[in-house]
């Protein structure tokens, strides 16, 4: 009897190690490339939270195409040539159908190579400075036109104040600087003079900002409404608004609008003498709509913290993940050339309000919303566009972008050119 | 009032006879809302509604007149004052109050703020002279009554209004009511302190006090219990709405009995005071009694002068002598502002004289201010460079984890603010930074020991390793942090009394916060120094420095001593940490921010010294600012770093280079 009872149970053993391994097959791998260490862990680790928080989510409800989705973490350490290495292994050893993930412009332009090489698709959802389409990347974050532009026309505005003379202080590498360059051609496209323009650079993680936001005062002092647009990014923040607030610069005086603060942020800072100061997104943790209520309460209720905040590249994430999941039911298949083609046209019930559409240039339509910061760290929208706004890849502002076309659909099938491919 | 009398009495008559036609169809609207109340009152005031853009509009507005519905009222209102239109997308009937170029659209029938729409999109409802004339007899008026509210209370709940336009009417009216029971209600909704409260829809001012909100009711000032976050409606403004409200403050603290407030309330008003402000500054300006209010004030008027152009020319350069003694940014920018729109040439040279007058002030105040600056940010280098110059000058180990000693500081300050938030009473929240010291000493003197007797002592000797070694201690602290914590910023926040600046001379402040970490620095400096030169610790920490053989023959415990070092050495980064926290980010990057500086500090005042870290951490600070301005931040860093290179080229050992025999042994 003992005998027989061990060898049913080797025996239940073995067949419940093929199911094992049957299942195992059965899957269908996401790649998560988000880093989990060093600087950009800050940022980037909530959004590792996001894409296995939607995986268990469709998991529970049946999986997909009828297979469980699987997700393979990996951690880039904030080191950009091993994101690279790192995208490269999820797609050829771990054979992933798709990969979420990447935060700065310059882990993402560390990738691209790997994802057009491999033929594989990344999802990047995080506002940044356009000017890029490529064949394997969807783009769910804001391109210029939906952040930055939208921003400074709102200050330009009689309900935004009428700013006449602006500040753009940013962080010392590629999105900070190509914002910059596009917002200058658009503001002297509106008849701002130079000498009512100044630009300012500090290193990543600069800490002390006494001379800028002293400079700030002295340029805003000149008579004229002045606003600064902040493209400061990550740590550098949380000293730049304790200086601010310290300075005594209230935002009736010199409103600050930030293109990189949002609810995650501004979590570090103690925000009752910054309330005023905007920022820029397509999503606000503040918009009320079902939508929004449903995925704050599902977020914190996968976080286990009821004190977790969502931010607007955790929607970008989850809109992401909701086209491609909806783009493969529709193909029938997680393969990549299909999932691309379905891909385009794809609409998903945004938590920001209204409808999001996948367009053939790789990037969304979203609407844009101005909030300003509350003394609890969320926002309220003081402005929205009347409607979702299409991104534009290349930006009309800068001479060289405009004349050139991103379109993945025939007769153009391409994402720098200035006629068609086929015609 | 004689002729309006007249006017009601001839009128008697014609609203006798619609009276009784209100009757009728008052007496058909309920005998329909009993039939089936909510759904049959919404479709008579829809009915109503399409009736004005239909064939009889005039009966539709008497329908209107009948109801006893707000929104209909509301409806009827707005027709009256010509703001009633037909938007042409859907022919749907709506209020239209104009805000900027747009206009915020209401629907009627729903009373919910729709869109916003250009005046193209929208037809004005026009009535007949007729009609209107027979329904303000009735008693319609073109004035809502909601726009005139009775009292205080109705004015603060005017407040809650849908539209920014109309909120800034209900802040005017607010401020019109001359109430000083108004200034704590502005001041929230400028702060965003305002809310509804979901429960009774009360407008309520909140307070933060723990985890929780304490509530006063915005109506009585009167305490309303507590409430969370999440049961409150904040009452949105914008900045333009902002800079009404701080106008509004101002104009009421001038008449505030403190002499400090009514010197505010003049700073807010120079130079954008309304003609309402100005004729109440004017009328107190004489009975000022507080010199120094009595000046601003004076400052602020001249400025209403300088703007107006119908003060005459010899009143206008008054005016400039009077503005040219401030220095003060804002002075600066207003006589730029009338430089460039000034006709009359003899202004214009005062204007420009008094101009130079006022900038070669500021030139002076400006070179001050970046002295005290670079002071402040040496105190920062030294706050976070002292612990290693103590065990990089005594252990001789270069220990690459310090900077993760100042980031657990930073984190025991967060975790003694919680507990502070969480089980004591509000009033002693201000207190936890000073409790936060010793915690903070103590939890990173405990890892340093443990750091030291774990691994470092069996390294000693050998720089390279230890350094290595170090290195993979920090990575490792700041991950455990990183997994205990999480990876965002924590919030640490400012105590009252290191919140906000005040102004040293005009144009030059002085933030508290920077103020006290350079007091706080100093303290620390010299309580190091007293420890070294006057304990019988510090004469063995000595004795181990210069000679660590001869020491130990001499009875001296130097592993003992080691390990004190280090705690001492780590404790005080902690202690740096609870300073940094008050004007940076707690992240668990915090260490890595500061350890390439702390090093270069100690490499550039002599390995070994106080006094050199002193004067290392200083001279950086100041450079670096006097810098900044002119090669920008990421050029200046790089100018320091090129200097400090060429520097130990010519000083191999630093400013204060220790001397003696065995000093390299």
């Amino acid at each position: 009897m003992g005998r027989f009872l061990k060898t049913v149970a080797a025996v239940s053993l073995a067949v419940a190690g093929f199911a094992g391994v049957a299942q195992a097959q059965d899957t269908i791998k996401v790649g998560v490339l988000h880093s989990l260490s060093g600087t950009m862990a800050i940022s980037e680790t909530t959004l590792k939270d996001t894409v296995l928080m939607m995986v268990d989510d469709l998991n529970k409800k049946g999986g997909l195409l009828g297979k469980k989705v699987e997700a393979v973490v990996v951690d880039p350490a904030s080191n950009w040539p091993l994101f690279a290495e790192k995208a490269r292994e999820l797609i050829s050893k771990e054979k992933v159908s798709v990969v979420f993930g990447c935060w700065t412009s310059v882990s993402r332009k560390s990738v691209l190579p790997v994802f057009e090489e491999l033929n594989s698709l990344l999802f990047y959802p995080v506002q940044y400075e356009g000017e890029e389409s490529s064949r394997n990347v969807f783009y769910t974050g804001a391109a210029p036109n939906q952040q930055a532009i939208p921003a400074v026309e709102y200050l330009m505005s009689k309900e935004g104040g009428e700013v006449k003379r602006w500040v753009l202080a940013g962080t010392d590498y590629v999105y900070p600087r190509t914002t910059n360059k596009i917002l200058e051609s658009f503001l002297k496209s509106k008849g701002v003079k130079q000498e009512d323009i100044m630009i300012n650079y500090t290193p990543f993680g600069h800490s002390d900002w006494q001379t800028i936001v002293a400079d700030i005062k002295k340029f805003g002092a000149a008579g004229k409404k002045t606003a600064v647009v902040s493209t400061i990014n990550g740590d550098a923040n949380v000293p730049f608004y304790k200086e601010l607030a310290n300075a005594g610069i209230k935002a009736s005086d010199i409103p600050v609008v930030a293109f990189s603060v949002g609810e995650e942020e501004l979590a570090g800072i103690d925000t009752s003498n910054l309330v005023g100061h905007l920022a820029a997104w397509n999503y606000f943790q503040s918009v009320k709509s079902p939508v929004n209520d449903a995925f704050i309460k599902q977020w914190q209720t996968f976080i286990k913290s009821p004190k977790r905040v969502t931010n607007d590249p955790m929607e970008a994430t989850y809109i992401g993940f909701k086209m491609w999941t909806q783009a493969v039911q529709q193909a029938g298949t997680a393969d990549v050339n299909a999932v691309r083609q379905a891909m385009y046209g794809q609409k998903v019930r945004a938590p920001g309000g209204f409808v999001s559409v996948m367009n053939t240039n790789h990037h969304l339509s979203k609407p844009v919303y101005i909030g300003e910061i509350r003394p609890d760290g969320q926002f309220n929208v003081v402005w929205k566009t009347k409607g979702p706004v299409k991104a534009d890849a290349w930006s009309k502002f800068i001479p060289e972008s405009a004349k050139l076309t991103a379109d993945w659909t025939y007769p153009w099938v391409c994402g720098n050119c200035e006629k068609p491919k086929f015609n | 009032m004689r002729v309006t009398a007249v006017a009601q009495s001839r009128m008697l008559p014609v609203r006798r006879h619609l009276l009784t036609r209100y009757l009728l169809v008052l007496g058909f609207v309920l005998f329909a809302a009993l039939a089936n109340p909510a759904s049959s009152r919404a479709q008579s005031l829809a009915d109503a509604l399409s009736g004005l853009i239909g064939s009889d509009p005039k009966a539709a507005a008497t329908a209107l007149a009948a109801s006893d519905d707000d929104k209909a009222k509301a409806a009827l209102a707005a027709l009256m004052q010509g703001k009633l239109y037909k938007r042409l997308s859907d022919d749907a009937v709506v209020i239209a109050e104009p805000d900027g170029d747009d206009f915020v659209i209401t629907n009627a029938a729903t009373g919910d703020v729709e869109d916003m729409l250009k005046a193209a999109d929208i037809e004005a409802i026009a009535l007949d002279d007729s009609v209107k004339a027979e329904l303000a007899a009735a008693g319609v008026s073109a004035e809502a009554k909601d726009d005139t509210p009775a009292d205080f209370a109705a004015a603060v709940n005017g407040l809650i209004a849908d539209s920014f336009a109309a909120k800034g009417k209900a802040i005017e009216y607010l401020t019109g009511l001359s109430d000083p029971r108004a200034v704590p209600v502005l001041r929230a909704l400028a702060d965003g302190r305002l809310f509804t409260r979901k429960t009774d829809g009360a407008v309520v001012i909140a307070e933060r006090s723990g985890n929780e909100q304490s509530l006063l009711l915005a109506t009585t000032l009167e305490s309303a219990g507590n409430a969370s976050n999440a049961e409150l409606d904040p009452v949105v403004v914008n900045n333009n709405l902002r800079i009404a409200l701080r106008e509004s403050v101002a104009r009421l603290g001038l008449l505030s009995p403190d002499a400090g407030l009514r010197r505010d309330a003049a700073r807010a008003l120079l130079g954008n005071a309304t003609p309402d402000a100005v004729a109440l500054l004017r009328e107190i300006w004489p009975k000022e009694t507080n010199a120094a209010a009595k000046a601003t004030m004076g400052r602020a008027l001249a400025a209403a002068d300088l703007a107006d152009p119908a003060t005459d020319k010899n009143r206008k350069i008054a005016a400039v002598d009077t503005l040219s003694g401030a220095t003060d940014l804002q002075v600066r920018s207003l006589l730029q502002g009338r430089l460039a729109q000034e006709q009359d040439a003899d202004v214009k040279a005062a204007l420009e004289a008094g101009l130079k007058s006022v900038q070669r002030k500021l030139s002076v105040i400006g070179w001050v201010a970046n002295l005290f600056q670079g002071i402040s940010l040496g105190s920062v280098l030294l706050l976070a460079a002292i612990g290693l110059a103590i065990t990089f000058g005594v252990m001789g180990v270069i220990n690459m984890a310090h900077g993760e000693m100042i980031m657990l500081g930073a984190y025991s300050t967060y975790v003694v603010q919680e507990i502070f938030r969480a089980f004591l009473p509000p009033n002693l929240f201000d207190l936890y930074l000073v409790a936060a010291l010793p915690v903070a000493f103590l939890v990173a003197a405990t890892v340093g020991v443990g750091i030291e007797r774990g691994v470092i002592r069996f390294l000693y000797g050998r720089p390279l390793e230890t350094m290595l070694a170090t290195w993979g201690i920090s990575l490792m602290l700041q991950q455990a942090v990183r997994s205990v914590f999480g990876a965002p910023n924590k919030e640490v926040a400012n105590p009252s009394w290191m919140t906000g600046s005040f102004e040293l001379i005009g144009g030059f402040d002085i933030t508290w916060n920077r103020l006290i970490i350079i007091v706080f620095c100093f303290l620390v400096l010299g309580l190091i120094a007293l420890i070294l030169r006057r304990t019988e610790f510090g004469l063995h920490m000595r004795a181990v420095t210069q000679n660590r053989a001869m020491a130990s023959v001499m009875g001296i415990p130097t592993a003992r001593v080691d390990a004190l070092t280090f705690a001492l050495g780590s404790g005080i980064a902690g202690m740096g940490g609870v300073a940094l926290s008050q004007i940076g980010n707690v992240s668990p990057n915090l260490g890595t921010i500061y350890i390439v500086d702390s090093f270069l500090v100690v490499v550039f005042g002599g390995v070994g010294s106080l006094m050199g870290t002193l004067v290392g951490a200083m001279s950086l600070g100041v450079i670096n600012k006097i810098l900044e301005p002119v090669a920008g931040a990421v050029l200046g860093k790089v100018v320091v770093l090129v200097a400090i290179i060429l520097f130990i080229q010519k000083r191999p050992r630093g400013l204060f280079a220790a001397k003696g025999r065995s000093a390299d042994a």
